[in-house]
């Protein structure tokens, strides 16, 4: 559960978001440049984090579901709802607390609905959260009757743009939200339920743990964490746009919890590194404009990195390149791995 | 276009007349000075193996003895790092299981290992379909595919989903397969673990029938009874070494049990004089207890201290029973009264905060977290049990992990080494060692011998006689006859999905469980 704090310096999550920013730094020498101007911090690796955010809060969810063996595809239209939701709020000038509270409370139905379909009525998770992924951003244009809906609410439009102790908002709760969740799953039993749900369905079940419920309420929880992308991408923009928030955003999130090192067969999980997966993903996209390559190479760039990041993580090649690195030692546990005889 | 498929001819099978001696002519496959080492883990050093033509050769040791990873080096699973491996007189060096499967070896593995959601024909032919103008001939799949099965007395509809035939039809399916395949070798890993009697003597036959068509076959088991039943030789490894191999007649069961334990098996036999008590307060009452279409309502008084066995063939109710009392199934009929107080059982939660625990047969797709730790698997039921808000911190769950390590004696080489690496028997006693956590006063032990070494056996039967003598009220469902007369205070016959008898006292003995068993024909079953 808890890796001693020097190996997990040496994920190779952390290796290459570092190998990334310096790439970065290579063709683009000013990138780590941070200034201080208005009270708040500027500079391209500030932009990283505040641009990284949105996935970064979306893969904060999609770790939880994907450690139970799941999936959600529909934490983009998720957003896009929750967008057009805050946005409703802000121009029919409703109480600050219901325009923060409403996105977030529409996110978590979109999320039960999906953990109903999972948990109670055991459809594939694929299948079950393509239908929110469709019909999500067709309920957002029906609330913002087909227009972008633009706003001057100045909360809003501080969550997605402001700042907070001289770090981008977003960022500041995307933070916020990793360190919460983290110390959540970890510091309960929650975390060790969710890796055994994912590792073993049955079992759990026969171990009497509360499947159903657990399941739901990551759904719900997953739904959340898209709402608050939403409400973020909308104060951004100081609009809803039914059509394109959160485009593919659900891939981008799936991409940075695999990068982060939870498998798509469920079982163990670390938010944090799916976090630093986000912050990866985002590192490359920044890098790719700041150093004035055709934004056009973005996709093929990243598509690169991904393969050389699954190949370091694969079961095959991992024992081969401790050999040739000599890292560390292969576990000595193999030792015992005589199977049923 | 051309195919390689075998032409029908029953006596074309293996390349060898049947003979049935045993003489060093008669060698098949010689495996000489096999040594595999698995990082600094020495699975196999030096060990010999000579299969012979028309022979059952059975493979004994306990787990971790090194049986698993030899067969893998003779079916090209593994390569080994010394030592060489020959087929009929030619060295061969296999790097892939493809490549053992066209020198001729075939292999059946304890979980069948086909495609459960395709028709029998697919299963039979996946790979080297008959072919007619290029395209798949299917008619004459399904001819072939009956003439194939009808070798084994097999008459079933061959364009059904194998997973609508019971796992010894399909065992009898795999076993097909691997023959046409391969034809000269055949490896039967646990071929009879998850099969009942009649079932069992089924096998055999076939067994018999193949050997008399001079396949040379290996037959690996944990059931020493079937040990003398079928095979001619036997070659026991432990400990990564040969002990020894002999023909069956110069062995005797408890020299053969010696080599494979390096020891006597004497406590066995000597638990089996279990006193005859009368256990204490009644701790619960099923009454009436049942689920249509699942088990016909039973009626069962369970005291404090006594441990009931259930005895009864695959698919008699005995597993649906004890689903039923966990909560895994519910109940649509019939209460339960635990001290005197109705209990609802709607799930397993309702079971285990009534203090009940739950070891099922299927310990693999049931039983364990296999990418969790041993520590883990250990304290995830007492953590149920808790919830979620009162989490046990790293230190209490060391505790409590190698508390349990010690007392059931896991052979682990640390508690948090991933459970899948365990051995069957020590993963038994994980499993075991979660619900004794969660300081249970009723525990369903569902086969839990099964598949499991000699001594990690001999091991769990004292265990569940020392539960029993700490108050523990017990349910075991079981196979083996010896072993549930050894250790039950009472026994329950399951037939047709009833609770049809009880035995007590004198009556507990093999042969009054088999009449009961088989009713009628109490004489034909002994």
């Amino acid at each position: 559960m808890r890796t001693p704090s020097v190996k997990r310096l040496l994920s190779p999550q952390l290796v290459a978001l570092l190998g990334v920013l310096l790439f970065n730094w290579i063709v683009f020498p000013g990138f780590f440049d941070v200034a201080w101007r208005d009270g708040r911090l500027f500079g391209s690796l500030i932009d990283v984090i505040n641009r990284g955010a949105p996935v970064a809060i979306l893969s904060i969810g999609m770790t939880a579901i994907i450690a139970t063996r799941g999936v959600d595809l529909s934490v983009g239209a998720v957003m896009a709802v929750a967008g057009a939701v805050a946005a409703t709020c802000a121009v029919t000038g409703q109480p600050v607390i219901i325009m923060l509270l409403a996105p977030l409370a529409v996110g978590m139905l979109c999320g039960l609905w999906n953990g109903f379909l999972v948990s109670i009525l055991s459809i594939q998770p694929f299948v079950a959260t393509l239908v929110l992924m469709v019909a999500g951003r067709g309920v957002a244009q029906l609330i913002t009757e087909g227009s972008i809906v633009t706003f001057n609410d100045p909360v809003l439009i501080f969550i997605g743009t402001g700042s907070f102790l001289g770090l981008p908002m977003p960022a500041v709760i995307a933070i916020a939200l990793m360190v919460g969740a983290h110390l959540l799953v970890r510091r309960t039993a929650i975390g060790l339920f969710i890796e055994a749900i994912g590792v073993n369905r049955s079992a759990a079940n026969f171990t009497a743990l509360r499947s159903r419920s657990l399941v739901l309420a990551i759904y719900a929880f997953g739904g959340v964490c898209a709402a608050i992308a939403g409400t973020i991408a909308a104060g951004d923009i100081r609009g809803a746009d039914a059509n394109n928030t959160g485009l593919w955003l659900e891939l981008d999130a799936i991409l940075a919890v695999v990068i982060g090192g939870t498998s798509l067969m469920g079982g163990r999980f670390s938010i944090p590194l799916s976090v630093v997966g986000a912050l990866i993903i985002q590192a490359m996209n920044t890098g790719i404009l700041v150093s004035g390559f055709p934004p056009e190479f973005n996709l093929i760039v990243k598509a690169g990195l991904i393969i050389i990041i699954l190949v370091l993580q694969s079961a095959k090649l991992a024992p081969a390149l401790h050999r040739i690195f000599k890292q560390r030692p292969v576990k000595p546990s193999i030792q015992t791995s005589e199977k049923t005889g | 276009m051309p195919t390689d498929f075998r032409p029908a001819d029953p006596g074309s099978v293996g390349n060898r007349p049947p003979e049935t001696s045993g003489a060093d002519a008669n060698v098949v496959l010689v495996a000489k000075g096999i040594v595999k080492t698995f990082g600094n883990h020495t699975a196999l050093n030096n060990v010999d193996l000579a299969l012979h033509a028309g022979e059952v050769h059975a493979l004994l040791g306990e787990n971790g003895a090194g049986k698993s990873t030899l067969i893998k080096i003779i079916t090209g699973a593994y390569t080994p790092d010394h030592g060489e491996i020959s087929v009929d007189g030619v060295q061969v060096q296999f790097t892939t299981p493809q490549q053992a499967q066209s020198a001729g070896i075939g292999t059946v593995y304890q979980e069948v290992n086909l495609l459960p959601n395709m028709t029998v024909i697919d299963n039979l032919f996946i790979g080297r379909q008959p072919r007619r103008y290029g395209l798949v001939d299917r008619k004459k799949m399904a001819r072939e595919a009956h003439r194939i099965l009808s070798q084994y007395g097999l008459d079933i509809d061959v364009h059904a989903e194998l997973s609508t035939f019971s796992v010894a039809v399909q065992q009898i399916i795999a076993i097909a397969r691997a023959v046409e395949l391969s034809g000269k070798v055949l490896i039967l890993d646990e071929p009879t673990a998850s099969l009942d009697r009649t079932e069992v003597e089924k096998l055999f036959e076939i067994v018999r029938r193949l050997k008399a068509r001079g396949l040379a076959i290996v037959f690996i088991t944990h059931f020493l009874d079937q040990v003398f039943e079928l095979s001619d030789r036997i070659t026991v490894l432990r400990n990564g070494r040969l002990v020894g191999s002999e023909t069956i007649g110069d062995l005797d069961r408890t020299s053969l049990v010696r080599m494979m334990l390096g020891k006597d098996l004497a406590f066995v036999h000597a638990e089996m004089a279990a006193d005859d008590t009368e256990p204490s307060s009644p701790l619960m009452h099923f009454r009436d207890f049942g689920r249509s279409g699942s088990v016909n309502p039973f009626d069962l008084t369970i005291h404090r201290g006594e441990v009931i066995g259930v005895a009864g063939l695959l698919g008699s109710g005995r597993t649906e029973m004890a689903r039923l009392m966990f909560g895994i199934d519910t109940a649509d009929q019939g209460a339960l009264d635990i001290d005197g107080q109705k209990i609802c059982l709607r799930a397993p939660q309702d079971a285990v905060s009534q203090g009940f625990g739950f070891c099922p047969e299927d310990r693999k797709v049931d039983g364990i977290f296999g990418d969790l730790s041993v520590r883990e698997n250990i304290i995830i039921a007492m953590q149920a049990k808790l919830g979620w808000l009162q989490a046990l911190n790293r230190d209490e769950q060391m505790e409590i992990a190698e508390h349990f390590i010690e007392a059931l004696d896991i052979r682990t080489a640390s508690d948090d080494l991933p459970v899948k690496l365990l051995s069957g028997g020590n993963q038994q006693k994980v499993i075991l060692a979660r619900w004794l956590a969660t300081d249970p006063r009723f525990l369903i032990l569902d086969e839990p011998t099964r598949g499991i070494d000699v001594g990690a056996h001999a091991e769990i039967v004292r265990m569940i006689s020392r539960l029993r003598e700490d108050g523990l009220a017990l349910i075991v469902i079981s196979s083996e006859l010896d072993e549930i007369v050894s250790y039950s205070s009472r026994v329950v016959v399951m037939r047709d999905r009833s609770l049809v008898a009880e035995l007590r006292g004198a009556e507990i003995n093999p042969s009054s469980i088999v009449r009961a068993i088989a009713a009628q024909d109490a004489e034909a079953a002994e």
